[in-house]
């Protein structure tokens, strides 16, 4: 166990220090000085200067890179060229959206996801199983900002069940936030819903038809206990694993959403970023998602050994 | 003497038995079937769009904007500025398509050697592995956000940052393919004949992990179709005049109060094209499965 925590620990943190690297030439990638970039309005000599030695572009790139790497580790991720706000301050505000956004998102995905897979895999053979994986398959390939869409024109506007943008905070007004939140994060939860669906159906084909699941119908267990007790315990596994697989695409997917809800978090900071060419801004953000990322598979993996204990002995998620 | 025979990867008449057999199995199913023709259909429409399409994309009529499907001389309608949308359907999937494709070929092209190598040669495996987890660690939408900050949005662009997002899919695919053809025997026979490593991973290797890096290029055409459709739709990718099925649901938004039905439309063509590669994906997936017939 120790040796395949402290593995992946030394792995995960290769990976950060390789994508900062990739994040810290990207932007000497970017056209033109950066110095130009950064600045921004004001583009006296003097200012441009003072830019320089700020941050450090006048020394030699490894040590750049080394101030970079402690202004970061510090949260300090400069100034927005377009607002003059710390970016820093800007992700405080941003990120507790995107956060729940997501979570709720993956908990929907995830009743929705195996609550199905598990009715496909039973039902086998029975409408319920077809009705489960065409709604997968459909799920799979609609496009969800396109949903989001038309949630916005037939339920929102329409009907005006829910609002069709804006937010308020959890702590400002609870029930309200939910209201505002509840049909992005559904929205954003079908694609990884069917991708749960499709992998707890399969794993839940494979454990029922196991001996151990053979024995405990053998000795009467009643069928409902066998696949609670038995089957479905492997689907949360199944859960883990996609979620960890799938957090680049939910990420991608939340700053759509938002894009399209009116939600002010990561998402429409970084699209907003984009357009204006805040700089600073876009390096923060790649930088933090690819971050998290990295944090989020390395406790993904130790989960899955506290819940398999194979991967722990062998020291390889199958 | 026979034992010495060292056997080919396949010989040309199993892999030909092999072949009639996907062939018959893909045939003998229903959604297989409907999905292939929908996916020829696509493709000649897409091939031939600049001669089929009724009007010029970017001909404009401002007497007849927001002309609702049905309208005498257009099928399905106008949108905001009297074009044909229709005709911007039918190039905005074309291009829908070429995305598709280039990105599918561009993580096959940089995927397919990695996978390989890292399933056969074990020093390299560590090496390819790091870099996969930091491919990984860039989704996407952010490889996108970079590339168009360092080089401007375009279809290009798009299909490059989700090629590289499809990276690490084909080299886990193609790896543990590989991992597996290396412990069989007649690798090893070839290993004992003399075989350099390229030779073995050329002859023996790549034409038999050929059918799980087809179900993987079927897979992920319609996620790129889709990511194509999230950056155009977020302006990081084709950009406007120029049709894309993405922005036309961007232009839909705004106006969607006025032409609901310009929010349906572009939205179910990306929706059919996704849907019918990945039935079909799924349907190559069953008819190659060895276990098929007992299943």
């Amino acid at each position: 166990m120790a040796r395949y925590l402290l593995t992946r620990a030394w792995q995960s943190a290769l990976t950060l220090l390789l994508s900062t690297i990739v994040v810290f030439v990207g932007v000497r990638a970017l056209p033109g000085d950066p110095a130009l970039a950064l600045a921004g309005e004001d583009r006296s000599p003097e200012a441009l200067d003072a830019i320089r030695r700020h941050y450090g572009l006048d020394q030699p790139l490894p040590v750049q890179f080394a101030q970079y790497v402690e202004r970061v580790a510090q949260g300090d991720f400069g100034v927005s060229i377009r607002t003059g706000t710390p970016v820093s301050s800007m992700l405080t505000t941003a990120l507790p959206v995107t956060v729940e956004l997501s979570v709720l998102a993956i908990a929907i995905a995830s009743l929705l996801g195996v609550g199905a897979g598990v009715l496909a895999a039973v039902r086998r053979g029975r409408p319920a199983e077809w009705l489960a994986n065409a709604l997968a398959l459909i799920g799979l390939s609609v496009p969800h900002f396109w949903l989001g869409l038309l949630a916005i024109l037939y339920l929102s506007v329409a009907t005006g069940l829910f609002p069709a943008s804006g937010f308020v905070p959890l702590l400002e007004d609870p029930l309200d936030n939910l209201h505002h939140i509840v049909l992005p994060a559904v929205i954003l939860g079908t694609g990884l819903a069917a991708i749960i669906m499709r992998q707890t159906r399969s794993a839940m084909l494979d454990s029922l038809s196991s001996d151990y699941v053979r024995t405990a119908k053998a000795k009467g267990l009643r069928p409902r206990a066998v696949v609670t007790r038995h089957a479905l315990r492997n689907s949360l596994i199944v859960v883990v694993t996609v979620v960890g697989l799938q957090l680049g695409g939910l990420i991608s997917g939340a700053v759509v959403t938002e894009q399209i809800f009116g939600l002010p978090g990561f998402g429409k900071m970084t699209i907003d970023a984009v357009f204006q060419r805040d700089y600073p801004v876009i390096q923060a953000v790649v930088l933090l998602t690819a971050t998290a990322y990295i944090v989020i598979n390395f406790f993904v993996d130790l989960l899955y050994s506290v819940i398999d204990p194979r991967i722990r002995v062998t020291g390889d998620p199958a | 003497m026979t034992v010495l025979t060292v056997p080919m990867a396949e010989t040309d008449a199993v892999s030909i038995t092999r072949r009639t057999r996907v062939l018959r199995r893909l045939r003998r199913n229903p959604l297989a079937v409907v999905s292939f023709v929908v996916l020829a259909l696509a493709a000649a429409v897409a091939l031939l769009s600049p001669w089929l399409a009724p009007y010029s994309v970017d001909q404009t009529d401002f007497a007849r904007t927001f002309a609702p499907p049905g309208t005498s001389g257009h099928l399905l309608g106008t949108d905001d500025l009297g074009r044909d949308v229709l005709s911007r359907i039918m190039l905005g999937a074309r291009a829908s398509l070429q995305v598709g494709l280039l990105a599918v070929a561009t993580s096959l092209v940089i995927g397919v050697p990695l996978g390989l190598a890292a399933g056969y040669f074990r020093a390299w495996d560590a090496v390819i592995s790091r870099f996969t987890d930091l491919l990984l660690a860039f989704p996407f939408l952010i490889m996108a956000v970079g590339l168009a900050a360092i080089r401007g949005a375009s279809l290009g662009n798009a299909a490059v940052a989700i090629g590289i997002a499809q990276i690490p899919g084909v080299i886990r695919v193609v790896r543990s393919d590989t991992l597996r053809l290396k412990s069989l025997d007649f690798v090893a026979a070839a290993v004992v004949d003399g075989a350099s490593d390229l030779w073995v991973l050329a002859r023996h290797i790549l034409p038999n992990a050929t059918s799980v890096i087809l179900v993987q290029a079927t897979v992920a055409i319609p996620a790129a179709i889709l990511g194509e459709a999230v950056l155009s739709f977020l302006g990081l990718g084709i950009q406007p005049p120029a049709p894309s099925l993405g922005t036309m649901l961007a232009t839909a938004q705004q106006f969607a109060a006025r032409a609901p039905w310009a929010a349906v439309l572009p939205g179910v063509v990306i929706m059919g094209l996704a849907l019918a590669f990945n039935v079909f994906g799924d349907a190559l997936r069953d008819a190659l499965d060895p276990k098929g017939d007992r299943r």
